[in-house]
């Protein structure tokens, strides 16, 4: 059973290479229950190859991952259960309606189908995606799809909801209106954890935060611990480095 | 520019070949396949310059003929059309609409069965190495004639994407105006095989192809060797002409494949309907069925596997109407069932990256094969039923109806049971969701025909026992034999299904994220 004291989602000694390259060395982190947890990173920084091995996506070369407790890789389908999981990177089934979708995975999840039709009502109705509910989700917008998929991992009502991208090409109302919704169900016991591009954006929303590069964390902690005096996006730079302050080739600055 | 065509066309070959040594190993099979068959044909060309000249143009024009049809007919329902350049994501690029078309039937020329085409279709000088005429004449027309093979293919193929970017062709539709087409080939086989019975009606028949567009080229050395001249120059603008027809079909359909990226045509129905859905129970198994049925319906891909089930009565009718015995139309049920059993060979390559949704939400391995035979079960069990019924109602054999149950039973539970075990362990590239279901994913060809054998190879290894069961009920004429057929047809082949459907789920259990892995690089390689 999952142990109520243990955190959230805790990694320890990730690895993961693809041919040469490390994509993630030996990366630990400790996601504690009910917070709301930011992972920042460059382009290419192992993020997305770290969240997919956290979630049972992507098997790790060497490593655990713990969900409230459980062995992931030991036991999948159990922690699985526990996880609501929005992977950036992979398609989903686009060729279902958006309300077919979401039931999809209420079913897949086990759930009943009068719980299922209503659960994927009021999600519909809290995304704005009423409208759409009836549209191939082939034909949505990304930022559309973005809150297709976004239901879907809410849709079993998980204890960690691990969201790699969610505000990626999301309007500014939607990602208001998503982040009020992350917000409450992290009032209410729930575990967040997004990666994402915009310091701003995880620096007013996120209570916790860890800075990766290299496939390694650089700095982990609350929010204000690592940001310290500055701003996120200063010290993010400062600990990444690689801000250039040319204006660009001659060539384009004519046109 | 038609150069940068063509080294981007061989740059993304070598590319995927790094990728995968698989398809590497499918590349020198297929190489090493087309170098076999070229010294054959080359030898037998060589021969050909010693017979005398009726004999060499009735063989060239009549070979000549097939391949070209072959070109043309059997991407459309065999391995898809190679299309490394697709013309939608050339789209961006300001290419005048004649050099792309240069660099893509170049680059068309240069694969495999391309290079093999040309070189037997040059090395047709060597049959007629007598009259130093006619061997000039054969490389032109040989040369003709493979550039309506490539425009050809890529013609039918473009056709295929225009008519599918229109909105009633895009979902069933699609599919279906290609059967037409696909009969084409083997009736002009069948009827080519029912007069070959007369092989002295052959050179005739020759002659009258030479006049045909997919003739003509073969047969204009032949009529210079005897000095016809007249025919021969028609037959030279019968070539040119087809060539250009099919220059300007691909032409239009390419100018206006570039101008319509792939088209959406929003289609929506009320809310609160969730169709399949709402039918199969509310279980992780039932909720898979109805994705995989929805799919059926919304998907071309999987709509072109039934393209089979029109085409094998129609095949067998035609055979048992020419002398073969009417036995053979009874088969129609069976045989769907061969052909239907394994159409899931390929499921979890169909869904690419969605996949991801299965292993997120931790669906059990038995309960995501479980819904897919489900599905495939719902759509091929009546069709097999009527194929297997309506036939023998025909024919008046109601005695023989156990036995052909039985068999029907066999292959499609077997079928079920081998594609439950394979399609979880082979990741096979396939188009893409939205594609064309007619184009084949760069490099596949091989690796997609060798795995489909493959798996009908094990299904007909495990119908053995009711197939030697069925031909003895035949040969004794015996009706309990029949019956026993039918026990074994479905005992059997129930039993291997349970096993095939553990065996499979047991295995997805423990490898479906190396699955998921192998999808995503597959869809990066394309």
């Amino acid at each position: 059973m999952s142990d109520p004291s243990a955190p959230a989602l805790q990694l320890t000694g990730l690895r993961k290479h693809f041919g040469d390259k490390i994509a993630v060395n030996d990366l630990s982190l400790t996601v504690p229950t009910g917070s709301f947890y930011g992972l920042v990173g460059p382009n290419g920084a192992g993020k997305t190859t770290t969240l997919s091995m956290a979630t049972g996506l992507l098997r790790p070369d060497a490593g655990q991952s713990l969900v409230h407790g459980i062995d992931l890789w030991r036991e999948p389908l159990k922690a699985k259960a526990q996880i609501g999981n929005l992977s950036d990177g992979v398609k989903l089934f686009d060729r279902l309606t958006g309300e077919q979708l979401v039931t999809y995975n209420g079913l897949l999840f086990g759930l009943e189908r009068a719980e299922v039709a209503e659960r994927v009502a009021d999600l519909l109705k809290l995304l704005d995606l009423e409208q759409a509910a009836g549209t191939l989700v082939v034909d949505y917008s990304a930022g559309m799809t973005k809150k297709i998929a976004l239901a879907c991992a809410l849709v079993h009502a998980p204890r960690l909801l691990v969201l790699d991208e969610p505000f990626e090409s999301v309007d500014p109302v939607s990602a208001a209106n998503i982040r009020d919704i992350l917000t409450g169900y992290v009032q209410n016991g729930g575990t967040v954890i997004v990666s994402s591009h915009v310091m701003d954006l995880v620096q007013r929303m996120c209570d916790h935060v860890a800075v990766v590069a290299h496939g390694t964390v650089l700095v982990a902690g609350t929010v204000d611990e690592v940001r310290g005096d500055s701003t996120l996006e200063d010290r993010f730079v400062e600990l990444v480095g690689g801000r250039t302050h040319a204006e660009g080739p001659e060539w384009l600055r004519r046109s | 520019m038609v150069a940068t065509l063509v080294r981007l066309r061989l740059l993304v070959l070598r590319n995927s070949l790094k990728r995968s040594p698989w398809q590497l190993v499918a590349v020198i099979i297929g190489g090493l396949y087309g170098l076999g068959l070229l010294v054959g044909v080359l030898a037998g060309l060589i021969a050909l310059s010693f017979a005398p000249v009726e004999l060499t143009s009735t063989v060239l024009v009549l070979a000549g003929a097939l391949v070209v049809l072959g070109w043309i007919v059997v991407p459309l329902f065999a391995f898809g059309i190679e299309q490394t350049l697709d013309p939608a994501r050339l789209s961006v690029f300001p290419v005048p609409l004649n050099t792309l078309l240069a660099g893509l039937t170049l680059s068309g020329v240069l694969g495999v069965p391309g290079i093999v085409t040309t070189i037997a279709a040059v090395a047709t000088a060597a049959s007629w190495i007598r009259s130093p005429l006619a061997a000039v004449a054969a490389v032109i027309g040989g040369l003709i004639a493979v550039l309506i093979c490539v425009v050809g293919s890529r013609a039918v193929a473009a056709l295929s994407t225009t008519l599918q970017s229109k909105r009633r062709f895009r979902e069933l539709g699609g599919v279906l105006v290609f059967i037409p087409i696909i009969l084409l080939g083997p009736i002009v086989i069948g009827l080519g095989r029912t007069l070959a019975v007369s092989a002295d009606q052959l050179p005739a028949i020759a002659r009258a192809v030479g006049w045909t567009p997919v003739g003509a080229p073969w047969a204009i050395a032949a009529d210079v060797a005897i000095g016809d001249w007249g025919p021969a120059l028609a037959k030279l603008v019968i070539a040119l002409a087809t060539l250009a027809v099919l220059l300007l079909i691909w032409r239009a359909a390419l100018a206006s494949a570039l101008v319509t990226p792939a088209a959406t045509g929003a289609k929506r129905v009320a809310k609160g309907k969730t169709g399949m859905f709402g039918l199969l129970p509310a279980t992780p198994a039932g909720a898979v069925a109805a994705r995989a049925l929805t799919y059926w319906r919304r998907d071309p891909r999987y709509a072109r596997q039934l393209i089979t089930v029109p085409l094998v009565p129609v095949l067998l009718w035609f055979y048992s109407a020419n002398g073969s015995g009417e036995w053979v139309f009874t088969l129609t049920g069976p045989i769907i069932a061969f052909f239907l059993g394994i159409a899931l060979y390929a499921d979890i390559s169909f869904d690419g990256t969605a996949f991801a949704t299965h292993v997120a939400d931790g669906v059990r391995g038995l309960d995501d094969r479980l819904g897919r035979v489900w599905a495939l079960a719902i759509i091929s069990v009546p069709l097999v039923l009527i194929g297997t019924i309506v036939p023998v109602a025909v024919i008046g054999a109601w005695e023989r109806l156990p036995m052909l149950l039985g068999l029907a039973a066999a292959a499609l539970l077997s079928g079920f049971a081998v594609v439950s075990v394979s399609s979880a362990r082979i990741v096979i590239p396939v188009p893409q969701a939205g594609d064309n279901p007619f184009k084949s994913a760069p490099g596949a060809g091989f690796t997609t025909a060798l795995a489909g054998f493959a798996t009908w190879g094990i299904v007909l290894l495990l119908t053995i026992p009711a197939v030697v069961l069925a031909i003895l009920s035949l040969v004794l004429d015996s009706a309990l034999l029949g019956w026993l057929t039918l026990v074994v047809g479905v005992g059997l082949g129930g039993a291997l299904l349970v096993l095939g459907l553990r065996l499979g789920g047991a295995q997805l259990d423990r490898s479906a994220p190396e699955v998921l892995s192998r999808l995503k690089s597959l869809r990066s390689a394309a």
